[in-house]
């Protein structure tokens, strides 16, 4: 007996209220949008600059008497959150703090951090020094790392672009595209929307989405193409929702196996890469959802050049039919 | 039809193998990194029946390299520093002048009276009296200019002279400032180096990064303060008055006397005074070189004022010992045979021709040649660190298993075979970090754990093409064969592209995210060699012995 998460043969009609999907995939990307520009995105100190501190303590923690405690030392803005996590046991109590960049230097000094040990040790008995981790990074860096960020993604995408261009026609390579771009501006706006912490790794997961959303197009892509061969005559809605139709089989399964590993380590894998595994498993998600409803949805939308018989300037190209 | 050559099956086999044997010292982590350290400490010499034991306890024809554990899941600091390279033009200034002064001089009658004037640091402001022989001085200073190597080739000098009015102004050259950044960059690097290299901790990361910082990670060290003050101390040179030799470190003596060892001479203590004559910081140069015996020894030249200081003390003290004193420790303790007058004078001891060699470097570079600051401190306590990696082992297992476990109840057989080619996978992959020495960070796990996921989807691809194959009722090889053939290009497509964005994610990142960038792009490469070659062959092998006239996918 097999397990079958998607009956042998579907004919689903992927394309019957596309107006609909597209809508909400636009709506969604508004409220990202929108949420982006009024919250703007939590930084972490990679992209802001500042010190982060995390601490261990054997006591229950009380932020108000760290915060209190901190006060007098005169580090500017200071945020301390307490951080929860299954793993931990009665007598780990974690908190991360905060400190905005110094003006004075470039990243903080370690007589601040020996301080802030201090102050903290006599407010909070149970207090384990030396810190756990201790993060400090310059407003000089912190504002390269933004940069070369930016450029990674936008490198990313536009690598993939001229890939599936040259594999494809261009019109494949703008639906893929419009669903990357997609799938990073949902990314982002969930991060902004619930203030989650957004860091260097975050990009990372963020190009992996890329990655990920890509795998799931191109496959989907990869069979329109071969369908568009093989059935001439049909329209090429209806070629789509064969090729979807075909694929949904592997694209649910690859999902499933992708998320049942990243569940696992969101759960189990510690408060420190939380945020990152939650950008992954966003990703998926989405990734997945806009490789049938938004890319292929595109390509419908610009059509396809249907005449594979007479070669032309513009049907694909020579590295179309490397089946290596 | 289903056919693999032999020779193939043989590849592919040994590929497996060797890649899960250079896999396979990860798993016993503790005591192979146990017996790689008592390894390197034989060869240094020293070899104890203990440390034999301990390098006993991983066998010397196993493959023994090692996936390193990057900061975040062995604790330690990292620092990224910026050199200021323009301290160092500032010096360079400061010795040009009494040269510029001289020159200017001589030619009194042409250029008249000439005035230092105050101008930024990295410049010279000369005003001349004679503004009229300004031709002839701009002449005089230009002929002090060196010629600078570049990589545009001729015509360039270190300084740059010009006229503004009555004023001439003598700057570096961009050339010169080119070349003494390099230079200084260097320097500060070998001398972290050095630093770090003699508290002896492992695989420290000291690289350069850009035209001016420098990258210095340190593994299992307490803190980024402490790894600060490491790389600041310089080495100290003290020429100290012996008053005695002592017979411990305990030994009372006066106030302002203390008690030092001796570098080479085992046990031998001296009591000196506290107060150095001159000190380290007053040397201009230091060479290696040999004494009159032809023994390897270090030159030293003192600059004015330590020439005048050590000049007066050896007239003072003729027949008296002298302590020559590194970093708390007698290097030599020679008796004053006459009055030193010039300000140079020869370290002897009994050193050989490295060693000679070492000790000028360290007393030439003993401080740093510019300032650093610190753009970047991270520190991570190793109880984080391991917390980090028995999570990671923890959710990777549990990853492990959901997806074998899925994999099975979806395809049976045929599943069971992606399993397997997903383990080898996991061993290729840690297999490939060992050989290359690519450090695992916290993301790295991530990634591996997220290759887990994706693996399975080449072979998923490739299974669902034989299901629909089979559809099309022809034989079950040909179903396998078809299916492998018609999903390699969705296959490679679906790879290419990932690949491409671990690439870009290698290139433009750094630390962690770099660490996973490797993970990712080397999951993708033995994810698509275990789909295409090891679960065929394992599903060929399978259909030779059965020869199934029904299959089920």
């Amino acid at each position: 007996m097999r397990l079958k998460l998607v009956p042998q043969n579907t004919s689903f009609d992927f394309f019957s209220r596309w107006k609909i999907w597209l809508g909400i995939s636009a709506l969604m990307m508004v409220v990202a949008f929108t949420s982006f520009m009024l919250q703007g995105l939590n930084f972490g100190i990679d992209f802001r600059g500042g010190t982060t501190i995390r601490t261990q303590s054997t006591q229950e923690i009380d932020v108000g008497v760290y915060r209190d405690a901190l006060a007098p030392l005169e580090l500017g803005d200071v945020t301390i959150t307490e951080i929860f996590d299954p793993s931990f046991g009665p007598d780990e109590n974690v908190a991360m703090i905060r400190i905005q960049a110094q003006e004075d230097a470039e990243a903080v000094t370690s007589e601040v951090i020996d301080r802030v040990g201090e102050v903290l040790a006599v407010a909070d008995p149970g207090l384990n020094l030396p810190f756990e981790s201790v993060e400090s990074v310059g407003p000089k860096v912190s504002g390269e790392l933004i940069q070369t960020a930016v450029i990674a993604v936008v490198l990313a995408i536009g690598a993939v672009l001229v890939y599936i261009w040259l594999r494809f026609e261009w019109q494949f390579a703008l639906g893929a595209v419009a669903a990357l771009v997609h799938d990073v501006i949902l990314t982002i706006g969930i991060f902004s929307e619930l203030q989650i912490r957004f860091d260097l790794a975050i990009i990372a997961a963020l190009l992996t989405i890329v990655g990920y959303s890509l795998n799931d197009t191109v496959v989907v892509f990869d069979r329109v193409r071969e369908n568009l061969r093989k059935y001439k005559k049909k329209d090429l809605k209806e070629v789509l929702n064969i090729s979807i139709n075909e694929t949904l089989s592997r694209t649910v399964m690859t999902s499933v196996t992708t998320l049942l590993a990243l569940i696992s380590l969101y759960v189990l894998g510690g408060d420190v890469i939380r945020g990152f595994v939650f950008a992954m498993i966003w990703g998926v998600i989405v990734g997945t959802y806009s490789s049938v409803f938004v890319a292929s949805t595109i390509l419908l939308w610009l059509g396809v050049k249907r005449d594979w018989s007479k070669p032309s300037n513009t049907s694909g190209n020579q590295f179309a039919n490397i089946d290596a | 039809m289903l056919q693999i050559n032999t020779w193939k099956r043989v590849l592919i086999w040994s590929v497996c193998v060797i890649g899960l044997l250079m896999a396979l010292p990860n798993a016993f982590y503790t005591r192979v990194e146990q017996s790689n350290d008592a390894k390197t400490e034989i060869e240094l010499g020293i070899d104890t029946p203990e440390i034999q034991a301990k390098a006993g306890q991983w066998p010397s024809w196993l493959p023994s390299l090692l996936v390193n554990l990057g900061l975040d899941l062995r604790g330690g600091a990292h620092l990224l520093a910026e050199v200021k390279v323009e301290d160092v033009y500032e010096s360079r200034m400061e010795a040009m002048w009494p040269e510029i002064r001289e020159a200017l001089r001589d030619e009194r009658a042409t250029v008249g009276t000439i005035r230092k004037q105050q101008s930024s640091p990295d410049e010279i402001r000369v005003l001349i009296s004679q503004p009229e022989g300004m031709t002839r001085a701009l002449e005089v200073v230009r002929g002090l200019a060196r010629q600078v190597q570049t990589l545009t080739g001729v015509g360039a000098t270190d300084i740059e002279a010009r006229a503004e009015g009555d004023t001439i102004i003598v700057q570096l050259s961009e050339a010169e400032k080119l070349a003494s950044d390099d230079r200084t960059v260097r320097q500060a690097l070998e001398i972290i180096r050095r630093r770090i290299d003699e508290v002896g901790t492992r695989e420290p990361t000291i690289q350069r990064q850009g035209a001016d910082r420098i990258l210095i990670q340190v593994p299992g060290i307490g803190s980024a303060g402490e790894l600060k003050e490491i790389i600041g101390t310089t080495a100290q040179l003290t020429f100290n008055p012996v008053n005695g030799p002592a017979n411990s470190l305990e030994d009372v003596v006066r106030p302002g006397q203390k008690v030092v060892p001796s570098l080479d001479e085992g046990g031998r203590l001296y009591v000196i005074d506290a107060a150095p004559v001159v000190t380290g910081e007053e040397l201009v140069d230091a060479q290696p070189s040999f004494d009159q015996n032809g023994r390897p020894a270090v030159s030293f030249r003192f600059n004015t004022s330590g020439a005048r200081k050590f000049g007066d003390y050896t007239l003072e003290n003729i027949g008296a010992p002298f302590a020559i004193v590194l970093d708390d420790e007698v290097i030599s303790a020679p008796v004053i045979q006459s009055h030193i007058p010039g300000g140079s004078g020869i370290i002897t001891g009994d050193f050989t021709v490295e060693e000679s060699t070492n000790l000028a470097v360290l007393l030439r570079a003993g401080a740093l040649p510019a300032g650093l600051e610190f753009l970047e401190e991270r520190t991570i306590g190793p109880e984080l660190g391991q917390d980090s990696i028995d999570a990671g082992k923890v959710a990777t297992i549990i990853a492990f298993a959901a997806v074998l476990i899925f994999m099975a109840l979806s395809y049976g057989l045929f599943g069971i075979f992606a399993n397997v080619a997903l383990i080898i996978n996991v061993g290729l992959i840690f297999g490939l970090l060992s050989l290359i020495g690519a450090t695992l960070t916290l993301p790295g796990i991530a990634g591996i754990v997220l290759t887990v996921g994706m693996a399975v989807d080449a072979n998923v691809l490739i299974f669902e093409r034989i299901r629909e194959e089979l559809k099309s009722a022809k034989g079950p090889a040909r179903a396998i064969e078809l299916g492998y053939e018609k999903a390699l290009s969705a296959i490679l497509d679906a790879n290419v592209t990932t690949f491409i964005t671990a690439v870009i994610l290698f290139a433009m990142g750094s630390g962690p995210v770099r660490g996973f960038a490797i993970t990712l792009g080397l999951g993708i490469l033995t994810s698509v060699f275990t789909a295409i070659f090891v679960t065929r062959l394992m599903i060929v092998l399978w259909f030779e012995r059965r020869r199934p006239k029904m299959i089920e996918v």
